[in-house]
């Protein structure tokens, strides 16, 4: 037993990594629908789910009950294999690209082995790349569901759909060349080292400053991509009936609906890592005080969770919330306690607070923004979003070429 | 059996049965989903020889933009079942032993090869993006602007090909 | 190490797949991914042969021969178009006069 452990230590460490980031991004999926939810009610001034649990937090348990249980039919005439597979091969590829995105710069150093947070190895050559291959590949899942239901609005859904991902593909793909012209590489964790040239710059040496137009080409054609709104007339409930996965019911619509939140997610930390500097700080190295920013937001709001568990009569409010309170204020004078895992959370803190400030734009653009007409949509992503990207590469290209022929080395 | 060697035939076994299947399948659609079978693990070959850049490419050129463009005119021309007449049964068994001994005989003349090309050990002294940049941008510039050229007239007759006659 | 062998022979068996998909099936756009997949085979050889003779002409013909594939199939599958709409039918036994 020990001595299997130890000759196949790296695939044990790999598979635990699986399982946990697995747990991780599901719970992940149903919290970000509760957020949803909570965002969009609270922009259209209404409280979103409040009842099942405090502040509505256990409403993703009681959906996923709903959906364990519900009937699942399968229409007659379905072309069976395309009609399981679909579903199966959308989740599938979502959740495959999360393991393609590195959480942080540094192992952590557990009996002499090192545990780098994220699945795939830091030094994969081509990162960028294979994520879109990922990508490219997802348009299967929506032509594949919307043909096989054997019914016009999922046809006509799903072609409108996989039509809209292709052509916003090529938009997305190009408006990333040029943070691959200015890092020199397809290496996720070279991207980001390229925007950390000057420490002292902090958030003035991210891409985002350069790279204005080539972001704002790929966060619209990221938004495309992911059918979200005001991209997802395909999957409208008033235009289509569903789109594509109308005659998908509990479990297999639940897949579709895990693998659009995944995918969300992944663009989030694709924005946050090639514009926004991925775990680089925003404030300058030598600010060694921004250490304690991540301390200093966990204690105020653990002990603002153990307060608001008081009010509550249920046994949630009584005991879960304030332990989970207690946990959270305990987390944070850790890392106040302790200064070498301070100094290793503040990769993964910054990037997943901006990934989080991305969700929340995403929800925030479907609590507020009207769609496209699908005409307009094809229209903006051929004839203004790919000629745009296309500008982007090439003044990226003149100003690099000029700063190497005319200005010295930087 | 090192693990190189195991991967090699796992993939070399899921692109066989995916060649299978794409003959043996009545509907052009499983047709087509056992293409991006053999697609996918041909892109896992290329892994594994090391050419990380081509499998990236082919996944996505072949397997989401080629066979998208397939799947697409399979669902729109609502393409059904395929029927076999007398004449494609009767071609079915000489064709089947022609084309084993044409693949029989590439394979015994390769494995037969006394001065078989010895695989040089990996250097990885230039990485697979950079060398290949490096000599398309350099040594094969014409044929890739011959090619760009090619694309576009590629486009061009698509679009004409399939515009509805203006009656 | 996988022996280059392996990767050629592996090569010659799925073109020869090619072939017999090619001559066997009526149906015509099967027709045309046989071609895609004969396509594929040769890739496969021209890569294992790259890293055979350590050198990356193999890789750059290959993207070559991926986007000629490309463009073949965009045409090509026009045609296919054109054929489905003037003959109703996609069966190459059916199409094999010119006149209508």
């Amino acid at each position: 037993m020990n001595s299997f452990l130890n000759a196949n230590t790296e695939l044990l460490i790999t598979v635990v990594k699986i399982a946990l980031l697995l747990f991780i991004v599901l719970t992940v999926n149903a919290y970000l629908t509760w957020f949803e939810r909570k965002v969009v009610a609270h922009i259209q001034s209404r409280w979103g789910p409040h009842r099942v649990g405090p502040h509505g937090l256990l409403q993703p348990l009681a959906d996923g009950v709903k959906f364990l249980f519900k009937e699942d039919p399968t229409p007659a005439g379905v072309d069976k294999f395309a009609y399981y597979l679909a579903p199966l091969l959308a989740l599938a590829l979502a959740l495959t690209s999360i393991a393609l995105i590195p959480f942080g710069p540094d192992p952590i150093r557990l009996f002499g082995h090192d545990i780098y947070l994220g699945i795939a190895p830091l030094d994969l050559n081509i990162g960028i790349l294979a994520l879109f291959a990922i990508t490219a590949m997802s348009v299967y899942g929506v032509a594949l569901a919307g043909w096989s239901s054997n019914s016009k609005y999922p046809l006509l859904g799903g072609l409108r759909s996989s039509a809209q991902m292709i052509s916003y593909e090529l938009a997305l793909t190009m408006s990333v060349v040029g943070v691959l012209l200015m890092a020199g590489s397809f290496n996720l964790k070279k991207i980001i080292e390229a925007q950390a040239h000057h420490p002292e710059w902090g958030i003035l040496g991210w891409n985002i400053w350069p790279q204005i137009l080539g972001f704002f080409c790929f966060f619209v054609a990221a938004v495309a991509e992911t059918n979200r709104v005001p991209f997802d007339l395909p999957e409208a409930e008033s235009e289509l009936v569903a789109g594509f996965h109308t005659e998908y019911a509990s479990f297999k619509f639940a897949m579709f609906f895990i693998a659009e939140y995944t995918s969300m997610i992944t663009v989030s930390c694709l924005c946050s890592i090639m514009f926004f500097g991925g775990w680089l700080s925003p404030f300058p190295a030598s600010w060694r005080f921004a250490h304690y920013l991540p301390s200093a937001i966990l204690i105020p709001f653990g002990l603002w969770v153990i307060w608001d568990g008081f009010r509550y009569e249920t046994i949630f409010g009584r005991i879960i919330l304030p332990g989970a309170g207690t946990a959270i204020a305990g987390l944070g004078a850790v890392f106040v306690l302790f200064p070498n895992v301070n100094e290793f959370i503040q990769g993964p803190f910054w990037l997943l607070s901006k990934i989080f400030v991305f969700l929340f734009i995403y929800v925030w653009m479907r609590g507020t923004l009207p769609r496209f007409r699908y005409d307009q949509l094809m229209s903006f992503g051929w004839k203004l979003l790919l000629p745009l990207s296309i500008v982007n590469v090439i003044i990226t290209s003149f100003v690099i070429l000029a700063k190497m022929q005319w200005w010295s080395a930087k | 059996m090192t693990a190189p060697l195991v991967v090699f035939f796992v993939l070399a076994a899921l692109a066989v049965i995916g060649a299978v299947s794409l003959i043996l399948q009545k509907h052009p659609i499983h047709s087509a989903l056992s293409l991006i079978v053999v697609m996918i693990a041909l892109a896992g070959l290329y892994l594994l020889l090391g050419a990380e850049f081509v499998a990236a490419v082919q996944i996505i050129v072949y397997g989401g933009a080629i066979m998208v463009l397939f799947v697409f005119v399979i669902m729109l021309l609502n393409a059904g079942v395929e029927e076999h007449t007398s004449i494609s049964k009767m071609a079915g068994a000489p064709g089947l032993l022609l084309v084993v001994a044409l693949a029989g005989f590439v394979a015994a003349t390769i494995a037969k090869s006394t001065e078989s090309v010895q695989a040089m050990p990996q250097t990885g002294e230039i990485a697979s993006t950079l060398g290949i940049s490096n000599m398309i941008f350099k040594d094969f510039v014409y044929p890739f602007e011959l090619t760009s050229f090619l694309i576009l007239v590629a486009v061009l007759g698509a679009t004409v090909l399939a515009q509805r006659e203006k009656s | 190490m996988v022996p280059t062998n392996y990767y050629v022979i592996l090569s010659a068996i799925l073109f020869g797949l090619g072939v017999f998909a090619f001559v066997f099936k009526r149906n015509i756009i099967t027709i045309f991914m046989s071609i895609e997949l004969m396509l594929n085979a040769v890739n496969l050889a021209f890569v294992a042969f790259s890293q055979a003779l350590g050198k990356l002409d193999g890789q750059v013909f290959v993207l070559f021969v991926i986007v000629v594939a490309a463009a073949e199939a965009a045409v090509g599958l026009g045609i296919i178009i054109l054929i489905a709409r003037n003959r109703q039918t996609l069966n190459v036994e059916r199409v094999d006069l010119l006149k209508l």
